[in-house]
């Protein structure tokens, strides 16, 4: 493993390293699908003598969405239906996903749930089950019909440690963060290689691969944040997610898939905590101020959307839609009514069972966003005697949540149609380029369980792939110095010209990373339906993003870093910059609001199922420098409703 | 802040290749000041308050101030992480105490043996994983 002491601390530093690696299997990302991927490879890769390389921008005990830890796994059947997971997941995503990569991870998605628990991880049991396992029959306690709680503080470490083992540890390269993909120059459409750099030594990596697996997460920080200042690091979503998944696959000339989908989880305000176990397992309600559950009182409106509106469980956007109103209307705040449902609970238990209870309250927070219980103590809130208030928050882009942005990828031979699959289950369009988590579009609702078993579904795939392919020979002209020249730009730029005022930090020449991102988060947030316009942009307000993104795209050029942290921050602006741009040239597009709730059209204000049920993917052409945008039909494998 | 590191009790973790909490910070946000040997987080607004810096500080020298921007001061949530559970001691704004214990693994750390037991790959061909060797795996 590469060592973690820090040995480059300045742009002063000497040429760097240029580390050179070929390896047969590449897994970009250290989080649940590359765990997953690391586990189900390595026996397939001993059996036909293959090189397994991964590659993490953290420490794998503690990268990616679950770092923190989790209260609950969101995906497992447990002998219930794979179609009616899919059932729900179309319902939740207003009915434009696909079925055959749904239905493909609940049909594997136990097998790793069972994994975690054999590895260690505390999965809550019904009485009478104690210490029986899942797989030997064991009654999981249900928060949902198809989450199960665990006392997950530890749930990554668990599953890094069985991942590290699989691998080896000579096999993982953590802190070193892939920034660009490269396809080959002879064969077209074909994945080469990826660079990237060390963020402890002055090290360029370049490694050449048959296939790698992109799982880097999803995209935080496009948008202008509720919380400017120190609470920015409060993002519902890991803060660290930049778009790296989408964006280096786009560049590529990979297909992306509902990029125009998003997802503003409405949560405990500021702290942005788990709302989940407040509505499924405590049955909470959630008020206006005048007490009302506008759930009830704006019920109507759900039948402006059917049938996804009035479904038993209405899509999450159409309940942010609801709450929406109420704020908009000024009727907030808006409570999650905590003491009523304690007091309802507590009426048929005695004085154990309701310490037992708040303390599952507490552990919700505690396992997964430590942060709302920092709010919760600094502002008196006792669940018990009062509510906490709710708000949806910026958006955020992923594939894995109850979100289905990403990336279009070749289904599972045996359930995709012809015009679905193309030989390799997650593989993208581009040859040897495959994707999975956060990466895999139009397939939501996969949650930490469902992106492991993701994972190892396309390390799988990788292998069939590389023994079909096991003569390819990289063709690439540039060197490991150009590359190391390309990534390390941003040093130079800052040595140029650091002398020249008094304040490197402002200064004519550059800009730092830091204030770019601030201005894409500003132009997002005004003109792309960001909060301080509740959700709401038009074409006309996108074509004006459309300008200044393009200033922000030539000034990206001018970022300069001062140290490597600096440098990570640079490169993880240029995938946030090409994430946003896609997000809204689809979501201009998509003539229509699919999403309401998420985000809104003003003018195109109606879900328009006639003309636009269907995908919308999109490819950016390299050598044109165009984006070329597509609807492509939608089908459904398994009908909506039984 | 938010994560914060108590100038007293960090000792930069002498002796050791590499400091803890510089290892495992998602974000790369702790710092080690090689002239003080002190640790601190170079950019706490880009601090998830995820306590993987808190957790695996073997000096319990890093604590969580609450982002000020949006909470009140004189709370604190405060954990001692163990081999098997983990200790909570939430502190009110008020004064107020609540403690709260979770397990957090059912197996010793760095026990797992993560192919113990389990089959043989079967056919590189199909859609079986390796740990489903031998299943019918349904299809729609």
């Amino acid at each position: 493993m590469s060592l973690e002491r820090e040995s480059c601390t300045s742009s002063y530093c000497e040429d760097p390293q240029i580390v050179e690696m070929d390896t047969d299997i590449l897994l970009i990302g250290g989080g649940m699908a590359n765990c997953g991927a690391a586990f189900e490879v390595m026996p397939w890769a001993k059996k036909f003598g293959l090189k397994v390389t991964l590659v993490d921008k953290a420490a794998m005990d503690r990268s990616g969405a679950v770092a923190q830890g989790l209260s609950a796994i969101n995906t497992y059947m447990g002998g219930q239906d794979p179609a009616d997971y899919v059932r729900m997941v179309k319902n939740d995503l207003m009915g434009i996903v696909r079925d055959d990569l749904i239905y493909d991870v609940g049909r594997h998605v136990d097998d790793s749930v069972h994994m975690f628990e054999k590895w260690g991880l505390p999965v809550w049991k019904q009485a009478g089950d104690e210490g029986k396992p899942l797989d030997k029959g064991g009654k999981c306690v249900r928060s949902g019909k198809w989450q199960i709680m665990i006392n997950g503080e530890s749930y990554k470490v668990i599953v890094a440690e069985a991942a590290k083992k699989a691998l080896g540890e000579e096999n993982i390269f953590e802190r070193v963060f892939i920034v660009k993909l490269i396809l080959d120059e002879k064969e077209d459409n074909r994945i080469a290689a990826a660079v990237g750099f060390s963020t402890r030594e002055n090290k360029i990596y370049y490694i050449r691969a048959n296939a790698m697996l992109l799982a880097a997460g999803g995209a935080v920080n496009i948008f202008r944040p509720r919380s400017v200042a120190e609470g920015m690091g409060r993002a519902w979503y890991p803060v660290w997610n930049a778009g790296s998944t989408y964006t280096m696959a786009a560049q590529v000339g990979a297909e992306l898939t509902m990029m125009e989908n998003r997802f503003v989880p409405a949560r405990f305000k500021d702290g942005y905590g788990p709302v989940g176990a407040w509505f499924l397992l405590f049955k909470a309600k959630a008020t206006n101020a005048k007490g009302e559950d506008y759930m009830t009182t704006n019920g109507e409106m759900l039948k402006d959307y059917p049938p996804y509106g009035l479904a038993a469980v209405p899509a999450t956007c159409l309940r942010n839609h609801l709450m929406l109103k109420e704020m908009k209307e000024g009727r907030g705040p808006i409570y999650m009514d905590t003491a009523t449902a304690m007091k309802n609970l507590s009426a048929t238990m005695d004085e154990k069972q309701v310490k037992h209870l708040e303390a599952e309250a507490w552990e919700d927070f505690l396992d997964m966003c430590v942060g709302q219980a920092g709010l919760w103590a600094g502002m008196n809130i006792q669940p018990e005697v009062i509510g906490s208030e709710l708000m949806p928050t910026e958006p955020y882009m992923l594939g894995s949540h109850s979100g289905c942005c990403g990336i279009w990828v070749s289904g599972p031979e045996d359930i995709a149609p012809a015009e679905w699959q193309w030989g390799y289950n997650r593989m993208t369009t581009v040859k040897g380029l495959f994707t999975a988590g956060d990466g895999v579009g139009a397939s939501g609702h996969k949650f930490s369980s469902g992106s492991h078993a993701e994972g190892r579904i396309a390390a799988k795939a990788m292998v069939k792939f590389v023994l079909d392919n096991k003569g390819f020979k990289q063709t690439i002209s540039k060197s490991g110095k150009e590359f190391a020249a390309e990534i390390q730009k941003p040093f130079r730029t800052f040595e140029q010209f650091k002398n020249v005022t008094t304040d490197d930090y402002v200064n004519p020449n550059y800009i730092r990373p830091k204030m770019l991102m601030y201005r894409l988060n500003k132009i997002m947030d005004e003109y792309v339906a960001g909060t301080s316009t509740y959700y709401i942009t038009s074409g006309k307000l996108m074509n004006r993003a459309l300008e200044l993104l393009t200033w922000l795209k030539e000034d990206s050029d001018k970022m300069a870093a001062k140290d490597l942290h600096e440098l990570m921050r640079c490169w993880e602006n240029y995938h946030r910059i090409w994430t946003a741009e896609a997000h809204l040239r689809h979501i201009l597009f998509r003539e229509e609001t699919r999403y309401p709730g998420f985000f809104y059209r003003s003018d195109f204000p109606k879900l328009d199922e006639t003309n636009w049920k269907c995908f919308v993917n999109s490819k950016y052409n390299p050598k044109t420098n165009e984006w070329e945008m597509k609807k492509v039909p939608h089908k459904d494998l398994v009908p909506l409703t039984k | 802040m938010p994560s914060c590191v108590n100038v007293d009790k960090c000792d930069g973790c002498k002796g050791k290749d590499k400091t803890a909490c510089q290892y495992i910070c998602p974000n790369d946000l702790m710092k080690l000041d090689r002239n003080l040997m002190k640790a601190w987080n170079q950019e706490p607004e880009a601090c998830w308050e995820c306590y993987s810096c808190v957790k695996i500080c073997p000096q319990s020298a890093i604590e969580v101030r609450a982002y000020a921007d949006i909470v009140p001061l004189g709370g604190s949530v405060v954990p001692l992480r163990g081999s098997d559970s983990i200790m909570w001691t939430v502190k009110f704004r008020n004064g107020k105490l609540k403690r709260f214990k979770f397990p957090i693994r059912t197996t010793a750390e760095g026990s797992i043996k993560p192919y113990e037991g389990m089959p043989e790959p079967g056919d590189v061909k199909d859609q079986l994983l390796f740990t489903e060797t031998g299943k019918t795996l349904p299809k729609l």
